[in-house]
C-alpha cells in the first residue's frame, strides 16, 4: 500500500486518462459518427474494417501515421511544427479535472479516485486551458502561408474569442447555484439541492451548449474548415500526424464540451432523481457508466447537428453571439440572481424558476411549429392552385 | 447586409495603404494589403467543376470576381462540324453532362427542323418525358450540391437517392446513365421496355413526398434561409439584360419558359404551372426549382396517360443531306433557354453549328451578383445559378 501515495496515483491517473481518451476519440467517436451519420444519410458508413465495421478507427489512425508529413516551402517552420501540439495539449489537459465518479471511500478517507486532479478551481481551469487551444488554430492557419488558411485562422480567432464571452457566463449563473468552481463539488450540491441545474439555468444550458459547438468548429459554426469554402481552412497544408493531432484535439474539445455540460448541468455521475427511493433501483449501474451515458448523448447531439444544419455566415455567426447571446446570458444572470435571493438559503426561487423555463422553452417551441406551418401554408396559398402536387 | 456596391474611392482607399506600405520601405506583409487576390478554383469544392475566379477581396468582401473559363474545353462545335449530322448527338452528351437527354434533344430538333421532318406522337410523349426525367434529375443534382456547398450534407445523400434511381430508368431505356445518345434525328433508337411505365409511375408517385423530406430540412430552415434571402439579388429587367433564362430568370418574377412561350413537341397539350417568385434571390431560385420539381411529376403522369402504341422514328433518309439554310431551334433545359443554331450547305456536315448555352449565358451575371458579398456567399452565388462546366467550356 505504501507504493500508492497520492503523486503516484496521480500519475496513474493522467496516464490513464492521456492513453484512453485519445484511443476513446479515435475508435469510438469516430466510428460512431461515421456511422450514424450513415444511418441519417440514408447510407451505411464504414462496415468493412473489423466486424461490422468496428475497427475503421484503427485504420483511419493507421493511415494518418503513416502518411507522408509534409510541411510547405514557405511555411513558418517552427510555429507550424508547434501549433498541432497547442492544439491537443491542453484539450487533454483540460481533461484531468473532469470528475469521472464520485470519491471513493477508501477507510476513513475520502479519495477522489474518478478525477485526476480535484483541485478548488476546476471550471476556471477548464475555460482558461480550452482557450488556449484557439493559438494552434490560429498560428496553423498563419504559419501554413496560405490565403485559404490565414482565413480560416483568422475566422477562428474572432469566432473562439466572442463565443467565450457568452459560455462563461452562462456558467457565471450557475456558480450562483453551485457556490463552488470545483467539479466534484458541484455534482455533490446537484445530490444535496435535490436539483440538476438544467433546470434553473436552462437557458444557461442552451448558450453554454450553442457555445460550445461554436468554440469545438463543428456545424453549424464549422467556419474555420468550412470545406466548401476554404477548403478545410486552417488545416489544409496538415497531413499526417500533425493532421491526426488537430483532429484529435477537436474531438477532445468536444469531450470536454459535453463533459462539462454533463457535470455542470445533468448532475454528472448521479443517476437520474438520485434522492427518490422510487428509482433508487438506478444506482445498481455504477456511476462511472451513468457519466459516460450522458457525455454520449451531447456526442450524438453534436453528430445530429452536423447532419441536419448548413452553415452559419461569418457575419451572422458574430451577430447570433454578439447581439443575442452576450444579452441574454447576461440577463440570466440577473434572473438567477434574483430567483436566489427571492428564498435566500432555500432552493424554492431555483425550482419556481425551473417551472418558468419549462413553460417557456415549451412556448416557444409550439410558437415555432406554428410559425412554421403559417410560412408553408404561405407558400402553397401564393403558388397557383394547378401548381400544388 | 453587404448590398452596398463598392464606390471606387473605397477601392483607391485600399490600395492607397498598400501603397504607403511600400513607399515606407517596408515589405508588405499578408496584413498591410487590404485588398488580397484570391484564386477560387480550379481545384475548388464549390465550384463544379474546373471554373476558376480570381477574386480580389478586402477580408472576406468581394470587391471583384472575374470568372477564367476554359479549362474544360474541347472544340465540341467545330467538332459538329467534322462529322455527318447523327454523329452529332453523342457529343451533345458531354455538354451539360448532367443532363444529356435535353441536349440529345435540342440538338435533334434542330436538325428536324432543317429537314422539315415530322416526330411521330409516340416519340413524342416520350421525348418529354425522358426530358422532365432529366429536369428532375439535374435539379436533384442542383438542390444536392448546392446544398453542399452551404454546409447542409444530408440533403447531397437524398437528393442522389432519387437521382440514382432516375439512372436506373436511363439505364433500362438506353444503356447508359450519364452519356444517354437516347434521341435520333427524327424520333428516339428504342422502344421502351416492357414494365417500364409501371415502375416510372411508381417512382413518381413517390417523388412529391421525397421532394417534402428536403423541404422539410430547408425550406423553413433559419439558417438556410439566413444564408440564401437577400443573397444575389437580380431584377428582372438586370435578368432580361444579360440575357439569363431558367430559373433565375422566374426567380426575378418573369414568367418565361420555352415550354410555354414557343411550345415544342407535345407541350402545348400538357397541363402545368410556371413557378416564379418575385425577389430574385438565392432564397426564390431554390423555390422556383423545388417547384419545377414538383411540376415535372405532373408533365410525366400526363405523358404517361397520353401513351399509345405507335412508331418512334419519323421517316428520316438513312444519308441525311438537309437543303442549305441557316436555322434555330432551342428547348427549355434544366438550366434555360439551350438551342442550337445550324447553317447547313446542302452535304452531309454542318457548315457551322453554333450552341446558345444557358450556363454559359447565365455565368456572366455572377460578376455582378457577387460583388460588394462575402467569399462564403460565393459559393451560395456558383450554387443558384447552377452552372455545369462542361456546357461553359464546349
Amino acid at each position: 500500500m505504501k507504493l500508492l501515495t497520492p503523486t503516484v496515483l496521480t500519475y496513474l491517473k493522467v496516464l490513464i486518462l492521456v492513453a484512453t481518451v485519445p484511443a476513446i476519440v479515435g475508435f469510438v467517436i469516430v466510428f460512431a459518427e461515421r456511422r450514424l451519420m450513415g444511418f441519417m444519410q440514408v447510407r451505411l458508413g464504414p462496415n468493412r474494417v473489423g466486424p461490422k465495421g468496428t475497427l475503421q478507427g484503427v485504420a483511419d489512425l493507421l493511415k494518418l501515421v503513416t502518411k507522408e508529413d509534409l510541411t510547405p516551402g514557405q511555411a513558418e517552420k517552427a510555429v507550424f511544427f508547434l501549433s498541432p501540439v497547442l492544439a491537443v495539449i491542453p484539450a487533454l489537459t483540460a481533461l484531468s479535472v473532469i470528475p469521472f465518479g464520485p470519491p471513493v471511500k477508501v477507510g476513513k478517507v475520502s479519495m477522489p479516485l474518478w478525477v485526476a486532479a480535484d483541485i478548488n478551481i476546476g471550471l476556471l481551469f477548464i475555460l482558461a486551458i480550452t482557450s488556449i487551444g484557439v493559438y494552434g488554430i490560429i498560428l496553423g492557419g498563419w504559419s501554413s502561408n496560405n490565403k485559404y488558411s490565414l482565413l480560416g485562422g483568422l475566422r477562428s480567432a474572432a469566432q473562439l474569442v466572442s463565443y467565450d464571452v457568452p459560455m462563461g457566463l452562462a456558467l457565471v449563473s450557475l456558480l450562483l447555484m453551485t457556490l463552488s468552481l470545483s467539479m466534484v463539488e458541484i455534482v455533490q450540491r446537484q445530490q444535496a439541492t435535490h436539483l440538476w441545474f438544467v433546470f434553473p439555468g436552462l437557458l444557461a444550458f442552451f448558450i453554454y451548449f450553442v457555445s460550445g459547438v461554436a468554440e469545438t468548429n463543428r456545424n453549424p459554426f464549422d467556419l474555420p474548415e468550412a470545406e466548401s469554402e476554404l477548403v478545410s481552412g486552417f488545416n489544409t497544408e496538415y497531413s499526417g500526424v500533425k493532421f491526426a493531432f488537430f483532429f484529435l484535439g477537436e474531438y477532445t474539445g468536444m469531450i470536454i464540451i459535453s463533459c462539462v455540460a454533463v457535470t455542470v448541468f445533468f448532475g454528472g455521475w448521479l443517476p437520474p432523481f438520485p434522492n427518490v427511493p422510487a428509482f433508487d433501483f438506478l444506482g445498481v449501474i455504477p456511476p462511472f457508466v451513468w457519466f459516460l451515458a450522458k457525455v454520449g448523448f451531447f456526442i450524438f447531439c453534436y453528430i445530429w447537428f452536423r447532419t441536419t444544419f448548413p452553415r452559419y455566415r461569418f457575419d451572422q455567426l458574430m451577430a447570433l453571439g454578439w447581439k443575442w447571446m452576450i444579452p441574454i446570458s447576461l440577463a440570466n444572470i440577473l434572473i438567477v440572481a434574483l430567483a436566489i435571493l427571492w428564498t435566500p438559503g432555500r432552493t424554492d426561487g431555483l425550482v419556481t424558476l425551473s417551472w418558468i423555463f419549462g413553460g417557456f422553452f415549451v412556448l416557444m417551441f409550439l410558437l415555432a411549429k406554428l410559425r412554421q406551418k403559417l410560412a408553408r401554408r404561405d407558400r402553397l396559398a401564393a403558388a397557383p392552385p394547378s401548381a400544388q402536387v | 447586409m453587404n448590398d452596398e456596391p463598392i464606390s471606387q474611392a473605397e477601392k483607391a482607399a485600399a490600395i492607397g495603404t498598400a501603397e504607403r506600405a511600400r513607399s515606407a520601405g517596408e515589405a508588405p506583409t499578408l496584413f498591410d494589403v487590404q485588398e488580397m487576390e484570391l484564386n477560387f478554383g480550379p481545384q475548388h469544392p464549390s465550384t463544379h467543376g474546373v471554373l476558376r475566379l480570381v477574386l480580389k477581396v478586402d477580408g472576406e468582401k468581394i470587391l471583384e470576381a472575374k470568372p477564367d473559363i476554359g479549362y474544360l474545353h474541347r472544340g465540341t462545335e467545330k467538332l459538329f462540324e467534322t462529322e455527318t449530322y447523327p454523329m452529332g448527338i453523342p457529343h451533345t452528351d458531354r455538354m451539360d453532362y448532367v443532363a444529356a437527354a435535353t441536349n440529345n434533344h435540342a440538338f435533334c430538333l434542330t436538325i428536324e427542323k432543317l429537314l422539315g421532318v415530322e416526330v411521330p406522337r409516340r416519340a413524342q410523349l416520350i421525348r418529354v418525358i425522358l426530358d422532365e426525367l432529366q429536369r428532375l434529375s439535374s435539379h436533384l443534382v442542383w438542390l444536392g450540391t448546392s446544398g453542399l456547398d452551404l454546409g447542409a450534407v444530408t440533403p447531397f445523400w437524398y437528393a442522389f437517392r432519387e437521382r440514382e434511381q432516375i439512372l436506373d430508368f436511363f439505364e433500362e431505356y438506353c444503356g447508359a446513365r450519364l452519356t444517354l445518345n437516347c434521341m435520333r434525328i427524327g424520333g428516339l433508337p428504342f422502344d421502351l421496355t416492357p414494365g417500364w411505365i409501371e415502375r416510372l409511375l411508381e417512382f413518381v408517385d413517390d417523388v412529391p413526398a421525397r421532394i417534402d423530406d428536403y423541404e422539410q430540412l430547408l425550406t423553413d430552415n433559419r439558417i438556410w434561409k439566413n444564408r440564401t434571402v437577400g443573397i444575389g439579388v437580380i431584377s428582372a429587367e438586370e435578368c432580361v439584360e444579360y440575357g439569363l433564362t431558367g430559373p433565375i430568370l422566374r426567380g426575378s418574377g418573369v414568367e418565361w419558359d420555352l415550354r410555354r412561350a414557343q411550345p415544342y413537341e407535345c407541350y402545348e397539350e400538357l397541363d402545368f404551372a410556371i413557378p416564379t417568385r418575385v425577389n430574385g434571390d438565392t432564397y426564390d431560385r431554390y423555390i422556383v426549382r423545388v417547384q419545377e420539381m414538383r411540376q415535372t411529376v405532373r408533365i410525366i403522369r400526363q405523358c404517361l396517360d397520353r401513351l399509345e402504341e405507335g412508331e418512334i422514328r419519323g421517316k428520316v433518309a438513312r444519308v441525311i443531306k438537309p437543303p442549305a439554310q441557316e436555322v434555330y431551334a432551342s428547348i427549355e433545359s434544366p438550366k434555360g433557354e439551350l438551342g442550337f443554331y445550324c447553317v447547313s450547305n446542302g452535304t452531309n456536315r454542318p457548315y457551322r453549328m453554333h450552341c446558345r448555352p444557358p450556363s454559359f449565358i447565365n455565368l456572366q451575371a455572377l460578376p455582378r451578383l457577387a460583388k460588394g458579398h462575402l467569399v462564403s456567399d460565393l459559393v451560395a452565388l456558383i450554387g443558384t445559378i447552377d452552372i455545369v462546366l462542361g456546357e461553359v467550356d464546349r
